[in-house]
């Protein structure tokens, strides 16, 4: 074998060894680029699903005005809803806020009953949370806001595209020298 | 030991060497391709026999539902050999062996280009044969893994594991240089005119696979290495409670791996591009379009790997791309298997036992690629993965591709190594027997697989009995038959009919232009190819 070959083969074989070093290290680099290609994809993100949750109840197609209306019986407060109007799909899950405070220097209870206009939007006016499902006890000069969570149920009328949900308060006579915890008695 | 006969007729060329050590002497320090070749043969089938008695084990433990012969730790442990030592024991070195006798003659080459780092090459083996087999004794037995070595358990195992890991790097080392030989001689040490279009089927195969080893074996090395220091040295590449992932180990792995199943393939596909043509009696049918196939299949191959790992946690998107990627494959792979086919139209067929692989290998080689093509699929890989479906898929692959042209290239070169032709009657037995029982063995895999039974699991439930007893029966049979094999082989070396030079009618090649047996030493002065005398 001439010493030209033997020069050539040498250089091949440097030149594959080199691959082969390359390679070894290559081996070690996948780790951080394994890491910085799922950052920067965010593919690795294994939490997420690929499709995002959605409530396939929520009717995306119309949309229905929701007013808000305080009225109060006799009782020295002072009460209104947090929003006059919200607007909402039917099937959406909404959160809304009424305020109330006590004007007086003592406790007094009250009970809030709802109305709905139209009328029979109460068929499809779902209450998940609501200051009205208990008799609620202000102590004097307090003041609170109280939630009212609900959906409007998709089989909803077409025809009907506003809905006024409307509060009442009534004093419960006396009942602020009961017991704080009945005011908790789930479905009062 | 068929070179024995090759080296008393290459004394009488009255080469330069006129010093040959005797006996063990000869064979631990020689430096001709062909004595190296020989070993690593007879290195390959002594591990082929090794791996079998353990597929056998596995088998016979399978026979019937329940524990009869060994425990679970026991079977997992000869699950673990069983893949590492055919997949880097037999089926490796036994192309490697057929590379380094028949590509210098090939190309008309004097030798390797690096005939002491031939020798170096072939010598790391026995070392690694022995880690593998020597760590079924040691404290908490050998790997338990499966041939994957995934962690966490590769962390937690015993010395066996170590063991492994080194048989791992030992068979690494062996593997890039021998691949790093190939490369280099086949680019600088070509005969004057043989052009790279030029080059036997084979040449091809073994150069794209000889990249193929250098570039993922020392991924695979850093692999183990990984875990090696994950073990021993507090690193935490994959051990979770260091703050490691343990799918990233799958992900390097299959990086070497999916490569792997082609570096296996490639040479097996070379070897049947000689086989066919030559008892077709017809050139091969589109020797370029074969050239970009191959090309184009190990290309793919690094790009395709996550489709081991499709449950391990993944988005869709990664999914999607890596099931289209791994179908792609099939497109150059059916380029192939088409022109095999083209080749055999209107040729003038005759069926002596390495055509007979040959064919057998592509028949169930095409099999095993259509069920590759089944798990591709994401969605039915969900449901199939890991289970008996896999075992099969991977069993027609390996076995019926690779092994069944390794038997060709035996069977197809025999007469160049000996010097005799093999006895063929015997030839053919050793052939209907083998592929009789390897579908025997294999096929009702598919429906256990199908049916739910899950892999690398000593155990089972009772529906599954009665393909596991026929499937055992078959694999018996079929590790039987292959004491024939070596029994014709053993005949064929101390005698038998002479061989011509060209034993076969239809065979091409600058290896049929040398005598039989082929002297010590071939083509010293490099022979001149002209134009009639192209390829094979």
């Amino acid at each position: 074998m001439s010493a030209n070959r033997n020069a050539d083969n040498r250089r091949v074989l440097v030149r594959l060894l080199a691959v082969a070093a390359l390679m070894f290290g290559f081996g070690y680099a996948m780790v951080p680029l394994y890491q910085k290609f799922c950052e920067v994809t965010g593919i690795n993100n294994l939490l997420n699903p690929d499709d995002a949750l959605r409530n396939t109840q929520v009717d995306t197609s119309r949309k229905v005005t929701v007013e808000f209306d305080a009225n109060l019986h006799g009782l020295p407060w002072s009460f209104k809803p947090g929003q006059t109007s919200v607007s909402v799909h039917p099937g959406e899950l909404v959160h809304v806020v009424y305020r109330v405070s006590n004007t007086r220097n003592h406790p007094v209870t009250g009970q809030a009953i709802p109305s709905y206009g139209p009328q029979l939007a109460a068929a499809h006016f779902k209450k998940m949370e609501c200051f009205c499902f208990a008799r609620q006890t202000l102590g004097p000069g307090e003041s609170r806001e109280m939630p009212v969570v609900f959906v409007i149920d998709p089989a909803l009328p077409k025809d009907v595209n506003t809905i006024t949900l409307s509060y009442t308060f009534f004093e419960v006579a006396g009942a602020a020298a009961e017991p704080a915890p009945q005011l908790r008695r789930p479905g009062a | 030991m068929e070179a024995t006969h090759a080296h008393g007729a290459g004394h009488a060329h009255g080469d330069g060497h006129s010093h040959h050590p005797k006996g063990i002497m000869r064979w631990i320090t020689t430096t001709n391709h062909k004595d190296i070749g020989t070993m690593y043969l007879w290195f390959s089938f002594a591990m082929f026999m090794v791996g079998g008695v353990m597929a056998l084990i596995i088998r016979a433990e399978l026979f019937q539902p329940g524990l009869q012969y060994v425990q679970p730790e026991f079977f997992n442990q000869m699950i673990t050999l069983h893949g590492l030592i055919m997949v880097f024991g037999a089926i490796m070195p036994a192309f490697v062996g057929f590379a380094n006798w028949m590509l210098p003659m090939m190309i008309g080459a004097p030798d390797m280009a690096f005939a002491r780092m031939n020798n170096w090459s072939f010598w790391l083996l026995p070392p690694a044969g022995i880690l593998l087999t020597a760590s079924m004794f040691v404290p908490g037995g050998a790997a338990g893994t499966g041939w994957t070595l995934y962690p966490p358990l590769s962390i937690q195992m015993g010395i066996g594991m170590d063991m492994a890991i080194f048989a791992v790097h030992i068979l690494g080392m062996s593997s890039i240089m021998g691949s790093i030989n190939i490369v280099t001689t086949i680019l600088n040490l070509r005969a004057p005119g043989m052009t790279l279009m030029r080059m036997p089927m084979f040449c091809w195969t073994w150069l794209i696979t000889g990249f193929l080893l250098i570039a993922v074996m020392p991924v695979l090395a850093g692999a183990v290495t990984m875990i090696l220091t994950d073990r021993h040295f507090g690193t935490s590449f994959f051990s979770a409670a260091g703050g490691g992932d343990p799918v990233l180990f799958q992900h390097i792995f299959w990086f070497f791996g999916h490569p792997e199943v082609y570096i296996i393939a490639l040479p097996a596909f070379g070897v049947v591009s000689h086989v066919i043509p030559a008892f077709a009696r017809k050139p091969i049918f589109g020797y370029t379009s074969m050239v970009y196939a191959i090309a184009s299949i190990a290309l793919i191959s690094f790009i395709v790997w996550a489709h081991h790992m499709y449950v391990v946690g993944m988005p869709v998107a990664g999914q999607l791309y890596f099931m289209y990627a791994t179908i792609l494959i099939a497109v150059p792979t059916g380029v192939k298997v088409f022109n095999w086919v083209a080749t055999m139209w209107r040729g003038s067929m005759t069926f002596e036992t390495p055509m007979l692989f040959a064919l057998g290998f592509l028949f169930l080689f095409t099999i095993g690629g259509f069920t590759g093509l089944v798990l591709s699929n994401t969605a039915i890989d969900v449901q199939l993965q890991d289970t008996y479906y896999v075992v099969a898929h991977f069993h027609y692959v390996m076995v019926a591709g690779a092994l069944f042209s390794a038997f060709a290239a035996v069977y197809y070169w025999l007469p160049k190594w000996t010097g005799h032709m093999y006895d063929e009657t015997l030839g053919k037995w050793h052939f209907w027997l083998s592929i009789v029982s390897f579908n025997i063995a294999f096929f009702p895999q598919h429906f256990l697989g199908l049916a739910g039974m899950p892999r690398r699991i000593p155990d089972y439930a009772l529906q599954f009995a009665d393909f596991n007893q026929v499937s055992t029966i078959g694999a018996f049979g079929f590790g039987l038959s292959q004491l024939l094999f070596l029994y014709v082989v053993l005949k064929a070396i101390r005698g038998g009919e002479k061989a011509a030079a060209k034993p076969w009618e239809g065979a091409t090649g600058l290896e049929w232009t040398v005598p039989s047996p082929a002297p010590y030493h071939t083509f010293e002065e490099p022979p001149v190819l002209t134009e009639a005398k192209g390829h094979a």
